[in-house]
């Protein structure tokens, strides 16, 4: 290219990139604080691809066993397989390995944190309506991947914790009727603790095969948000046929590039300063070694509760197992959850809202009660369940006897979640009759803001 | 005269709904307020420029002393402090361009229809089209139909390559006569287990990486012991063996609740650390509290001549979780 080229020119004139450059430079992002959360998780994604790929470098998948040499005493000299081996070398022989390791850790719980507060806000604002029930439902198996991916995750190191975790989820595959033993034995190549392509098979389910649904998902999903433009919160000038808020070029760019950094440093700070899975403490797994107060990473602390609180009910034929108790925890559990989930953009046009139009402007909670309490119901039973998976911590810090507990726990989750709903629709009722409470003066006009070009504050769309 | 009232009815139908039309405005301007939000706003604020400036420098100096840092392998928790630091000012830096330095815009972007129904049927019509003068139709689609299924067999059966099938599940190396070990390979005696206490066996030879090896062996008093009749002979001594492997999700069996005070206290028990299922020994491990839906298998003992702890017979049943057609037993 000679220096006097224009490189704008030189793609435009081959690409035809100027147009759709020009459009989305003005592409038109409205604000609100609880879109940032969605935001929150693809930056979190992007940092753990950048921490991932650093990591996957030095990991090495494999169960052969190996005479660990290395810092940390204890292990020093102790028999342990290839891939515990590499990485207690990544975490404590390679410059920066362990915050590599640590932020990745860390940014694995706010990926998934920050996918269930932007499903929160999506599900009681009604954002799932027509026309977003298919970007929905991408989310939706955004979330899922995103548990299952982190589970992988932890579980490829080969310590304690990652062994009884994959111990209980081999488990679960089994517990499938009709196909569960040959599932499980197919997936782990051979019976538990697994044969030799067991490992490797979990690597490249978490390096490659996850991460590229994941990545191809995210780009739909924002593919499909861009089609409809976003959705916004009502206000003045804004309609359903029009979106407001700031173009993306410049100060939106900006701003949003520096949340993308302010998540990274969040998460780098975490993983330098704030130890996570300290893999040297907990050792190397073997099948007949169990550790008491072992917990699972939060995102799975749900399915932990489930498989803890469900009586020890089998079905059974002629003395013959055919239903395994923890398939109603570990699938059957999840299961009505993640139903639910999808289901919801028709469950809320059949029974709630009873409509077929498009919404661009969303519900507060209180817009529509009986949604808003039946989706506090589901929260409690959820919420209810993950707490009861820490039952056991709460009776060593609160002396709660356990089977107290567990006991109450197994009633609360029937009578809370119907209370939750009752009271979360009266309050949106009651929220709503303060709204058009005289004093208020619904019928007096909106007064539309002076405009002005040497001021901002005024007008009604910052905040 | 019927026909003459529907088409009365259908006639009223229609002027209610022109009227009603003609009330309502439509759907686009219903919601319109008449507000435009839009402005733009070029703030001059030469404060935040040098704040912008300091807030670069500083991120600049946070992230190449990371690069030193990690080539000198320093303390991670430094590493982490600095570039973290590094990235916040980074982050701060740009945050305060795009609220305080660039222009500030709010703008109203009308939003693209969705949904043409034109281009739609024309699209259809397309497709349509593909199969202009094909007579045969239901032979293709059913020949297709075979192709299909074809297709997702090859496709999908190849999985069966991936494993053995559930038939190795059942495996145990536990015959009559197998010495039980202990972690460092050497025999386990009758005395080596005192009363209240539990100890990890292995057999002797064999792979203890499978889930059907390793076995808790405990010792109660054998007055207090309440087996089945046809296992009274499996507990000499009151030494007891059951599978470590949890019945439940496969986890070990890795606690052993022995009674301090016998009145109070409840019995003794072997205890799974992941979801509290609790299995009463000397009731042959009966489930007595948490999720798991059958007893751990036990393995009858003997001990020979040299007070050596030896398998009477293979364990009482499937080892560890259960899957479609286990044995309960």
């Amino acid at each position: 290219m000679s220096p006097h080229v224009d490189p704008v020119a030189f793609v435009d004139e081959r690409l035809g990139a100027a147009g759709p450059l020009r459009k989305a430079l003005r592409y038109v992002f409205p604000e609100h604080w609880s879109f940032l959360l969605g935001e929150m998780a693809l930056y979190a994604f992007v940092v753990l691809l950048a921490t991932g790929t650093f990591l996957a470098l030095f990991f090495e998948p494999s169960t052969a066993q190996t005479t660990w040499h290395g810092p940390y005493a204890p292990l020093d000299g102790a028999q342990v397989s290839v891939a515990y081996g590499s990485a207690l070398d990544l975490s404590l022989t390679v410059p920066g390995g362990l915050l590599m390791r640590q932020t990745h850790h860390w940014a694995a719980l706010l990926f998934v944190v920050a996918i269930t507060l932007h499903l929160l806000r999506v599900v009681f604002t009604g954002a799932f309506r027509k026309p977003r029930e298919l970007t929905y439902a991408v989310g939706v198996t955004l979330l899922m991947l995103a548990v299952l991916e982190g589970y992988v995750g932890y579980s490829l190191l080969d310590d304690l914790l990652s062994g009884m975790g994959l111990a209980i989820g081999y488990s679960t595959a089994l517990s499938l009727p009709g196909i569960g033993g040959a599932l499980g034995t197919l997936l782990w190549d051979g019976a538990f603790p697994g044969g030799p392509a067991f490992v490797p098979r979990l690597f490249i389910a978490h390096v490659f095969i996850l991460p590229a649904v994941i990545a191809t998902l995210i780009g739909l999903h924002l593919w499909m948000v861009v089609r409809t433009r976003h959705a916004q919160f009502p206000g003045p000038g804004r309609r359903e046929r029009n979106v407001v808020g700031s173009p993306m070029w410049p100060a939106y760019a900006l701003r949003s590039l520096g949340w993308l950094f302010a998540v990274a440093a969040v998460l780098v700070l975490l993983g330098g300063l704030v130890q996570i899975n300290p893999v040297w403490q907990w050792g190397p797994y073997e099948p007949w070694v169990g550790e008491n107060g072992a917990q699972p990473d939060w995102y799975l602390g749900w399915l932990i509760g489930a498989l803890r609180l469900m009586p020890n009910w089998e079905a059974a034929v002629f003395g013959r197992t055919i239903i395994p108790n923890p398939f109603f925890g570990g699938v059957v559990f999840p299961g009505i959850v993640f139903g639910f989930l999808y289901a919801l953009p028709a469950v809320d046009r059949v029974f709630f809202t009873h409509d077929q139009a498009e919404h661009h402007l969303l519900d507060r909670a209180r817009d529509n009660p009986r949604r808003s309490g039946v989706l506090a119901a589901m929260l409690v039973f959820v919420v209810l369940i993950f707490f009861f998976g820490s039952a056991d911590r709460v009776f060593l810090t609160l002396s709660i006897p356990y089977e107290l507990q567990l006991w109450l726990a197994r009633g609360l989750v029937f009578v809370a979640p119907a209370l939750a709903y009752v009271l979360v629709r009266r309050w949106c009722l009651a929220l709503r009759r303060a709204d058009a409470h005289p004093l208020r003066a619904v019928d007096a006009e909106l007064v539309p803001p002076p405009r002005t070009d040497d001021t901002l504050a005024t007008t009604a769309e910052r905040g | 005269m019927r026909r003459l009232l529907w088409r009365v009815l259908e006639l009223l139908a229609i002027l209610r709904g022109v009227v009603r039309a003609a009330r309502e405005p439509p759907a686009d301007e219903r919601d319109d307020d008449g507000i435009d939000p839009s402005c733009r706003v070029t703030p001059s604020s030469p404060g935040a420029e040098r704040a912008l400036a300091v807030l670069l420098v500083l991120a600049g100096l946070g992230l190449a002393a990371f690069g030193v840092l990690i080539a000198v392998d320093a303390d991670p928790r430094l590493l982490g402090a600095v570039l973290g630091g590094g990235l916040a000012c980074l982050a701060a830096a740009l945050i305060v361009a795009g609220l305080r330095i660039v222009p500030q815009e709010v703008a109203v972007e009308e939003r693209p229809p969705l949904g043409d129904e034109r281009a739609r049927a024309a699209a259809l019509e397309q497709l349509r089209g593909g199969t202009e003068g094909v007579s045969r139709r239901r032979l293709i689609v059913g020949a297709a139909g075979a192709a299909g299924t074809g297709l997702a067999a090859a496709a999908v059966l190849p999985i069966t390559a991936l494993g053995p099938g559930a038939h190795v599940l059942d495996e145990s190396p536990w015959r009559a006569g197998v010495a039980l070990v202990d972690e460092d390979g050497q025999p386990i005696g009758a005395d080596a287990v005192p009363v209240g206490s539990f100890a990890t066996a292995f057999p002797a030879g064999a792979d203890r990486r499978e889930l059907g090896s390793p076995v808790v062996v405990v010792h109660v008093d054998p007055r207090t012991l309440d087996l089945p009749a046809e296992r009274r002979t499996w507990a000499p001594e009151g030494l007891l063996a059951f599978s470590k492997i949890c019945t439940h999700a496969g986890c070990a069996v890795s606690l052993f609740r022995y009674p301090l005070y016998e009145p109070t206290s409840d019995a003794p028990a072997l205890v799974c650390p992941c979801h509290y299922s609790t299995f009463d020994v000397r009731r042959a491990a009966k489930v007595t509290l948490g999720p798991a839906g059958r007893p751990l298998p036990q393995l009858p003992l003997r001990i020979d001549a040299r007070r050596r702890l030896v398998a009477g017979g293979p364990l009482s049943g499937s080892v560890g979780p259960a899957w479609w057609g286990t044995q309960r037993g």
